[in-house]
């Protein structure tokens, strides 16, 4: 019987997705463009941030959109010492549940800070936008401490 | 209806790269070990097979129809996949049992992580508008959990040391652990912080192996005369994918699946949790009211050996093992998927008459 | 400054994976044979069908193979598909013939090109032989055959396809 030898080989495999957004994640994505934040009335009232489409609980299509703010608080965040190479940013930052001023549930982003110790839940912060906006998230390139 | 139990159950060492192993030859020895555990020959033997595996782990596509060739498939057998983990399996096996079209199953779940970045390839299971573009890792995010929970006191860094404390020592015991040693919570105190909170103890490690089950009516599982353990309940439900609407300090959707499993019927003896961070097995542990009665993990849990897709069948698969050896009479396994403990499928596990 | 009235509908949200592939045992025996100019298969100790490529199970049978075989670069064309239209980041020109054939000695087809033939002509049962790169080339690659040619050999009938020892026709 032969002996094999340990082959390896490193490869990249790409979907090259485009996705169609519908009429909810659509005007969500266009606010940002035009450096905006909106989100969209529960079946409940709260404010959900980005927009849903259909309330989670109760499964009613949602349509009543709301204008919120680009500062908010910080609910929860984990402090990434040593970001992997997909990571919004490749210095050591923050991922935050934040709740924006208006909205009642937090969204997931990321937080520039220059120290974990910088950092605190209920800390306030505000979006920092991209030099150029094209309707993605992350035409919010981060959020800073304010 | 038809009562259905388990009459074997293996699993592959956890190991951390399982290098020049191709996904036949993962599953292949492993299989051998569950028929023959279970007196049979091949899945000629079974009505069904149904298997759980992601081919993102590894980046191949279609490596769960690879996995076929482990099976012996001429002539042709009833197979069918879940992109899942293989508890999902056993269910969907479950169904095809209780709706009349299969008599006996065999469930294998399996996955290579090591050739990709786990982390990075769970966080393309997210949102793909609000949060897969961002690549949030799914350490993060349970990271942002276990804020919530310590941020709102209901638990402390050391209750989760305990928890690693506790996986490492049991799994001292279990041949398969990926994982072990006599750990002390000071030990795992004085670890830095990896992704703060959690330090690199409080996650599961990034394991390759696979697992396999077969079950069978009880009227099949008499006539083939195997010890069995009867599934008295299995139940599982989703909470929506909107962390924030989440929320993130409890697992309302576990407690649901278990209460219609059943799990409160009886006293619970053992409980297998797949908690792939410390401080879920807490999270679980309270959501389903476990006390002092019932022994949590015995196994060491995922935190000692974390097999992607087969992990939440091994759950099942440690319960069953322990009941078979009279360790317990009654006991459940807890399985779950998604980012933060999204998805829970409960099991209730019952000694049947020869275990 | 943007213009609000320019809604987006559509978004490019590409994923990008990397991975570092290791092939498994059965692969590996056969690249490691094939870099050295070998084209070997595996049996299965219970039907005795011989795989090429290997992948360490007999699929039929469900068991491990262990015993590896070494087979000739000559074929049998099983079935045959003339290509008309250009593949995408395929750099062979079209119309070409991609063909299903089974190496003498083994019992399973693999696919490979068929070339050097009259593209009409190629049948079923015709025989045809490796044509490989110069030794200097070969890898750890299936390409070290460029392509299969037609050989002066007769045809074999279609109920022997797949059958045929190493030593082929004669054999």
């Amino acid at each position: 019987m032969s002996q094999p030898e340990t082959l390896n080989q490193a490869f990249e495999l790409g979907y090259t997705y485009t996705r169609s957004t519908g009429p909810v994640i659509g005007r969500f994505l266009t606010a940002l463009k035009n450096r905006k934040i909106v989100g969209i009335k529960a079946s409940d009232s709260r404010v959900i941030v980005p927009p849903m489409e259909y309330d989670p609980d109760t499964a009613e299509e949602l349509s009543e959109f709301v204008d919120v703010g680009e500062q908010g608080e910080i609910v929860s965040f984990a402090w990434v010492k040593e970001p992997r190479e997909s990571h919004p940013m490749q210095v050591p930052f923050a991922w935050a549940m934040i709740k924006l001023d208006g909205a009642d549930v937090p969204m997931v982003h990321c937080v520039a800070a220059a120290a974990e110790s910088d950092i605190a839940t209920g800390a306030r912060v505000r979006a920092v936008w991209a030099d150029e906006t094209i309707g993605f998230i992350t035409d919010i390139r981060c959020f800073e401490l304010v | 209806m038809k009562d259905i139990a388990i009459v074997a159950y293996q699993q592959s060492d956890s190991v951390s790269d399982a290098g020049a192993v191709n996904e036949v030859e993962l599953i292949m020895p492993v299989l051998a070990r569950t028929f023959e555990q279970a007196g049979l020959n091949s899945a000629q033997d079974v009505d069904f097979v149904c298997s759980g595996s992601c081919d993102y782990l590894q980046g191949a596509a279609f490596a769960f129809v690879s996995g076929v060739d482990a099976l012996g498939a001429v002539p042709p057998i009833k197979e069918s996949h879940v992109e899942m983990d293989a508890a999902w399996a056993l269910y969907e096996s479950m169904l095809k049992i209780r709706m009349g079209h299969a008599d006996s199953a065999l469930i294998y779940g399996f996955g290579k992580s090591s050739p990709g970045d786990l982390p990075t390839v769970l966080s393309q299971q997210l949102d793909p508008y609000y949060l897969a573009p961002l690549w949030v890792d799914s350490i993060s995010l349970a990271a942002l959990q276990a804020r919530l929970m310590l941020d709102k006191g209901l638990i402390t860094e050391r209750d989760m040391a305990e928890v690693v404390s506790r996986s490492r020592r049991n799994a001292m015991n279990n041949p398969h652990a990926q994982l072990s040693g006599d750990i002390s919570v000071e030990d795992v105190l004085a670890e830095e912080t990896f992704l703060s909170p959690l330090r690199k103890a409080d996650c599961s490690p990034i394991s390759d192996g696979a697992s396999a089950m077969i079950i069978a009516t009880v009227d099949q599982a008499k006539a083939w005369g195997l010890p069995y353990v009867v599934i008295s309940g299995i139940d599982h439900c989703i909470e929506t994918h909107n962390l924030g609407m989440r929320d993130l300090t409890d697992s309302v959707s576990t407690r649901m699946a278990a209460n219609h499993a059943g799990m409160n019927a009886g006293k619970v003896d053992v409980a297998e949790l797949y908690a792939p961070f410390s401080h879920q097995e807490l999270i679980l542990t309270r959501a389903l009211g476990l006390d002092k009665e019932t022994q949590v993990n015995p196994s060491g849990g995922v935190l000692a050996g974390n097999l992607m897709m087969a992990s939440g069948l091994s759950r099942i698969g440690e319960v069953f093992n322990r009941i078979v050896k009279g360790e317990a009479q009654r006991g459940i396994a807890h399985a779950t998927s998604g980012p933060c403990l999204q998805h829970n499928l409960v099991t209730v596990l019952e000694k049947g008459e020869n275990a | 400054m943007s213009d609000e009235q320019d809604e987006i509908t559509v978004i490019n949200a590409p994923v990008y994976l990397k991975y570092n592939f290791t092939a498994g045992k059965a692969p590996a025996r056969y690249l490691t044979q094939l870099k050295k100019g070998v084209l070997t298969g595996q049996r299965c100790p219970k039907c005795s069908a011989v795989y090429v490529p290997p992948r360490g199970s007999c699929a039929s049978c469900g068991v491990a193979t262990e015993e590896e075989v070494e087979l000739s670069d000559k074929a049998t064309v099983e079935s045959f598909t003339i290509v008309s239209i250009p593949i995408p980041g395929n750099p062979i020109e079209p119309p070409f013939v991609v063909a299903n054939l089974v190496l003498d000695g083994s019992n399973i087809s693999l696919i490979h090109l068929l070339s050097e033939c009259v593209n009409e002509d190629v049948h079923i049962g015709q025989r045809v032989q490796g044509v490989w790169n110069p030794e200097s080339e070969w890898d750890y690659s299936m390409n070290n055959i460029r392509y299969f040619k037609p050989i002066d050999e007769p045809d074999v009938p279609v109920e022997k396809i797949g059958t045929l020892p190493v030593t082929g026709l004669e054999g």
